[in-house]
């Protein structure tokens, strides 16, 4: 759990408190938090003065709009026909291996989530990934494994 | 616009200035841009194919003092990624395009929706789009560009869902009409054109109509970028011209084994090898917004078909009762044929719900879903069964 703080009066002030203004306050949260606690909801919902029903249930739409916790990396692995055709089995094995979690779950120490995610536009050079907004593709066991041992560090 | 061998086409990736074009496009009247692009005979090159000269001249001919110019770069279809390719190579041409579709209906404002799943590419295009608005400020000309994010839904690509989203709200389609180019996005008259289909406007009238349509054929003029992956020894992106048969696409792309081509993506229909020859890859035969999956003889045609289905489960909003029972109905139901659970006439009755799907699902995507279902249980019913 984070404490929202004045973050939500602060992007407020930056996108405005009209109804539009929601996804993008609800995007910078998630960017920030990686994913969006009751308590910011709520603080959202306060200051653009609509019900905070309305903010979850537009944030419960967007899979990028977590509502549940996430690790400070958000590891998706795109699951559709190529990548899946192009050993993303191989690639999620590698993953669970290493970090020692399911998909759908959080390390221990909040550092990394794994969920499968639909088609994110890199078909041609699958078997892709998204670790929070950065894509790498053309994986193989070795590859991903660098790449998290790089993440690992930081 | 050079012809580069059987059928390469560089007009999309071309460098130029939008600079020069940009000027002349403003000296013209809003009729006489229309008139070009309607001389042209472009359709939107997200995948429905509308013709994009009409689309502005509904939209220029509605009276408010508001309206809205959206590039949809909401690109989700599986399989899909060209508009990704053209942000990330030529953002100027896509802005420019915006500059002239809003000269043309009579927006002083844009709006670019790009999926999340690309927002590492924003930095950059808050960069190029700096320097587009300086350049724009520059010949005189007032125009303003601003980017929304979206947030890994694919049903956003949908127009008025992709209103709602920018809204603020769950981006479920809206019903129609009213179409947008009368109540779009805040309720005013608003154009929603795919990134490509901007660029291809702009570059229209760089080249002028008359060269545009010595591209293609009659029902699908000019040329198209398309996203080739699968089972290909080159996949990537290729801009053709159109009217090629499967084919013909076929023999540049198959890997020699190739036995189906996915034309279209998830929501578009499955190719078997047997027609391939008879099939033209454009609004004559089967329509794509670019998306051209191969699978060689090594795959199995249900996981293709269970992943398609699987896919629509998850991004159905769930809003219309035709497409969000159907999809879950159909993904059960090929596997119970698959395990033994249902008869194999099962299938047709599946085929049915398809049918009823296109009939009564509010919006494209619960009508599209039976163009892969069909295809694919029709051409490989064996594969689905046993």
């Amino acid at each position: 759990m984070y404490q929202v703080g004045n973050l939500v009066k602060e992007l407020s002030d930056k996108h405005g408190r009209l109804r539009e203004s929601l996804m993008p306050i609800l995007q910078e949260i998630v960017q920030k938090h990686n994913y969006l606690t009751d308590e910011a909801m709520v603080e959202v919902a306060r200051e653009l003065d609509i019900s905070a029903a309305e903010v979850y249930g537009t944030a419960s739409f967007y899979t990028f709009l977590d509502t549940q916790v996430k690790g400070k990396y958000v590891i998706r692995v795109c699951k559709t026909i190529t990548c899946s055709m192009k050993g993303k089995s191989d690639i999620i094995q590698t993953l669970e291996e290493m970090l020692k979690i399911k998909v759908g779950e959080t390390t221990a120490d909040k550092q990394f989530s794994l969920i499968e995610t639909n088609c994110i536009g890199w078909c041609h050079k699958a078997p892709a990934i998204l670790i929070n907004e950065m894509p790498y593709t053309e994986l193989t066991p070795e590859k991903v494994s660098e790449i998290i041992k790089d993440y690992m560090q930081k | 616009m050079e012809k580069k061998g059987l059928n390469k086409v560089d007009l999309i990736f071309e460098k130029i200035e939008p600079k020069e074009v940009l000027i002349k496009a403003f000296k013209m009247t809003s009729a006489e841009i229309i008139q070009n692009i309607l001389e042209s005979g472009l359709k939107g090159r997200g995948g429905a194919g509308f013709p994009t000269g009409l689309k502005w001249k509904y939209t220029a001919a509605e009276k408010s003092s508001e309206k809205y110019i959206i590039c949809n770069a909401d690109e989700g279809e599986p399989g899909t990624f060209k508009d990704r390719e053209i942000l990330d190579r030529v953002s100027n041409k896509v802005h420019g395009g915006m500059a002239i579709a809003g000269k043309a209906i009579g927006a002083k404002n844009g709006i670019v929706y790009l999926r999340g799943e690309y927002r590492y590419l924003l930095p950059k295009l808050m960069i190029e789009l700096e320097s587009f608005h300086k350049m724009i400020k520059e010949i005189g000309y007032e125009f303003n560009i601003e980017y929304r994010m979206g947030s890994g839904a694919y049903i956003c690509g949908e127009e008025s869902a992709l209103f709602e989203s920018i809204e603020g709200k769950r981006g479920e389609p809206r019903n129609k009409p009213p179409y947008p180019t009368v109540s779009g996005l805040f309720e005013k008259p608003t154009s929603i054109n795919n990134v490509e289909t901007l660029v291809t406007a702009m570059m229209i009238l760089q080249h002028g109509a008359k060269n545009f349509i010595q591209y293609g054929t009659k029902d699908s003029r000019g040329s198209k970028v398309f996203s080739v992956s699968g089972d290909t020894p080159t996949p990537g992106i290729f801009e053709l011209e159109l009217g090629m048969t499967v084919q013909q696409f076929v023999n540049e792309f198959g890997d020699g084994d190739t036995k189906a081509v996915q034309v279209g993506g998830a929501s578009g229909f499955c190719v078997p090898r047997k027609k391939f020859a008879e099939t033209i890859i454009g609004f004559e035969g089967v329509p794509t917004g670019g998306s051209m999956k191969l699978f060689n003889s090594s795959r199995s045609m249900y996981n293709v078909l269970h992943n398609y289905l699987e896919f629509f489960t998850e991004e159905s909003c769930g809003q219309c009762t035709p497409c969000r029972v159907g999809c879950q109905q159909l993904l059960l139901g090929v596997e119970k044929v698959k395990k033994g659970e249902a008869k194999s006439t099962y299938l047709t009755e599946l085929v049915k719900l398809a049918d009823t799907m296109k009939i009564a699902a509010k919006c494209g995507l619960g009508q599209s879903v039976g163009n892969a279902f069909k295809s694919i249980v029709g051409n490989f019913r064996e594969e689905i069964i046993y």
